[in-house]
């Protein structure tokens, strides 16, 4: 009998990197099983990794890292990262607490800071993909993801690549103070050099998607995707609660939310977000250089 | 005059004694002139002092000020022939951002800024200064027509931030502030952007995509307030002076950040105490960056733009060992 369950242990795919500390799913004490974050649904680990990191039976979205959503959306073996050495430093000298954090995450999340950009292939046609990473501080936007979208971008228009984003953040870096906040300027002014010169820029929202991300390039899309029932929306709950001194309404803030509003493409299930961003970018052409 | 730095009290009381001593030497019985001018001495001294020496959160405080003037101020005492122009031609004309044509020394300009209220009615009306969606594509739309005529863009800074409230978030706030950070990113007039008070976040930088970014010596600027930030970071906002200190929101430290490109000297105790002096120095020095920019190429405007904003930042990259 035992023999079965060691055999099963032995086949836990190794394509992950060493046991992440989820910010999400809770892990089963024998981490065979993993327990859905919403409904608390005990998944084989294995079906859940198929399952994308989605619970079948209530369908939460769990968060992904940024190398497990690069594994899910660029044809296999097809990604070669970009401009991996950029660290972010402590410009302000918010102190040691801070840059303890930040290697914490470094540690823990085994990236250097909260996006990935590379070149990939997605069903065959070549892209310019980043992708955030909400496991490090909360995605939050500094000098060093500000500077990586933005280096996505210039890379995508240089050589003519479609440029597809991932985002998920909960704002600015605090403790880079007002670079962080620039870092909304710099990212637009990439993007629309973008759109200038005919290179469709594509955005998928997933949750969260917030405040200073939000109201900069991933509004800026040709086209916006967002996963189910994402957070998404300018300013915090709990701030606008607190000045309104009302109830918010159900729904308030999510995809669906935006969709109905008026801000969002398509709200796409993650198990149809490769062939969606595919068929989007077989519409948008890069328009020719000469052209 | 109203006081809102506890530090600046025992200069007020000095001052309010200087006043009666005066009324007392007016009324000719006794000579009180030696006496008077020995405490307007001292008085020029604190002053100095005081406010030579304000704390980052004294100077959140200062940049908070009621009685700084506000951009309409800014308006009517910079500017002529001023013509405000409302709405975002989609859903409301938002009494947060003013906007419209205007001439600086004769200058045919466009004019837009974020507007708080004297009081409490008409800070209502403002709503403090935080602008809805509406708001934002006011200003965009407003913006969009002065590159078409080839006018100069002149903006003011003046917001506790973005509005948060449900029909903000409904009509896409998020969205009509990263378009008009786009917007401003790509506009062929030159665009000279000058923070009068608080630089409150998104909702600052709305408006703020400039050339030029001028602050006044006791404006702030800031991606988060600092009571906002010290309730995330130490779940205390009463730890806010603290936070003041940490986020280096003042206009020296923007200055030595290369954020903002020039900081305009207030009269001493801040702006409301004497605005005339402001507004001849700030006329002056958007002049000067109005003429200068002028001067350059469109392509080369926009170029130096791009990289204006391209090299905010500051982090560590590996350089790979040559050969």
């Amino acid at each position: 009998m035992s023999g079965f369950f060691d055999r099963l242990r032995a086949q836990r795919p190794k394509t992950l990197a060493a046991p992440v500390k989820r910010a999400d799913a809770a892990e089963l004490p024998d981490n065979l099983w993993v327990k859905c974050n919403q409904c608390g649904t005990a998944v084989f680990r294995k079906v859940f990794e198929e399952q994308l990191r989605v619970c079948d039976r209530c369908d939460h979205h769990h968060k992904l890292t940024a190398r497990e959503r690069i594994e899910q959306l660029a044809d296999a073996g097809s990604f070669l990262e970009w401009h991996a050495s950029l660290m972010s430093g402590d410009p302000l000298h918010f102190g040691t607490e801070y840059v303890k954090k930040l290697e914490a995450d470094q540690k823990r999340t085994g990236i250097s800071d909260a996006c990935i950009i590379g070149q990939a292939a997605m069903g065959g046609v070549p892209v310019a993909l980043g992708v955030m990473d909400f496991h490090f501080r909360g995605g939050s936007m500094g000098s060093v993801v500000g500077d990586k979208v933005t280096r996505l971008m210039e890379e995508g228009l240089q050589r003519r690549l479609p440029v597809v984003m991932v985002t998920s953040s909960g704002g600015a870096r605090m403790q880079e103070g007002i670079y962080s906040l620039m870092q909304m300027a710099k990212t637009s002014a990439a993007r629309v050099r973008l759109e200038e010169a005919g290179v469709p820029y594509v955005v998928v929202l997933t949750d969260p998607t917030t405040a200073g991300v939000a109201a900069s390039f991933a509004a800026l899309g040709d086209v916006i995707v967002a996963e189910p029932k994402a957070i998404i929306g300018f300013s915090g709950a709990r701030v606008i609660e607190s000045t309104i001194r009302q109830k918010l309404p159900e729904g308030f803030q999510t995809s669906e939310f935006y969709l109905e509003h008026g801000f969002i493409d398509r709200v796409v299930h993650r198990r149809d977000l490769k062939t969606t961003l595919s068929r989007l970018l077989g519409f948008m052409s890069v328009t020719p250089a000469s052209a | 005059m109203k006081s809102v730095l506890e530090v600046e009290a025992p200069l007020l009381e000095l001052e309010k004694k200087i006043e009666e001593l005066k009324k007392v030497n007016q009324s000719g019985k006794v000579d009180l002139s030696r006496e008077i001018e020995a405490l307007e001495h001292k008085a020029a001294q604190l002053k100095r002092s005081i406010y030579e020496n304000l704390t980052p959160w004294e100077k959140v405080l200062l940049a908070r000020h009621p009685e700084r003037p506000s951009t309409l101020d800014y308006i009517q005492a910079m500017f002529t022939d001023f013509m405000e122009l409302h709405g975002d031609r989609a859903y409301a004309d938002d009494a947060a951002i003013v906007g419209g044509f205007a001439r600086l020394e004769g200058r045919p300009i466009l004019v837009v800024g974020h507007q708080k209220g004297k009081d409490t009615r008409e800070n209502l009306a403002r709503n403090f200064g935080m602008a809805n969606p509406e708001g934002f594509r006011k200003a965009g739309r407003l913006m969009k027509l002065a590159a078409r005529y080839g006018l100069p863009i002149v903006t003011f800074i003046d917001t506790p931030g973005a509005y948060p409230g449900i029909e903000a978030e409904e009509r896409g706030q998020y969205e009509a502030i990263a378009t008009n950070i786009a917007l401003m990113t790509s506009l062929p007039v030159p665009i000279v952007v000058t923070v009068i008070g608080e630089g409150g976040s998104g909702g600052a930088l709305a408006i703020g995509v400039g050339d030029r970014v001028l602050m006044l010596e006791h404006s702030i600027y800031s991606v988060i307030s600092p009571e906002g930030c010290a309730s995330i970071l130490w779940r205390d906002a009463s730890k806010a002076q603290e936070a003041a200190r940490a986020l280096k929101l003042t206009a020296q430290d923007l200055l030595r950040m290369r954020v903002v490109d020039a900081v305009i000297g207030e009269p001493l105790g801040g702006v409301h105490r004497a605005p005339e002096q402001i507004y001849r120095k700030l006329s002056a020095a958007l002049q000067d960056h109005i003429e200068s920019l002028s001067e350059l190429p469109k392509a080369e405007l926009l170029e130096r733009r791009y990289q204006k904003y391209r090299a905010m930042g500051e982090f560590i990259e590996a350089v790979p060992a040559s050969r």
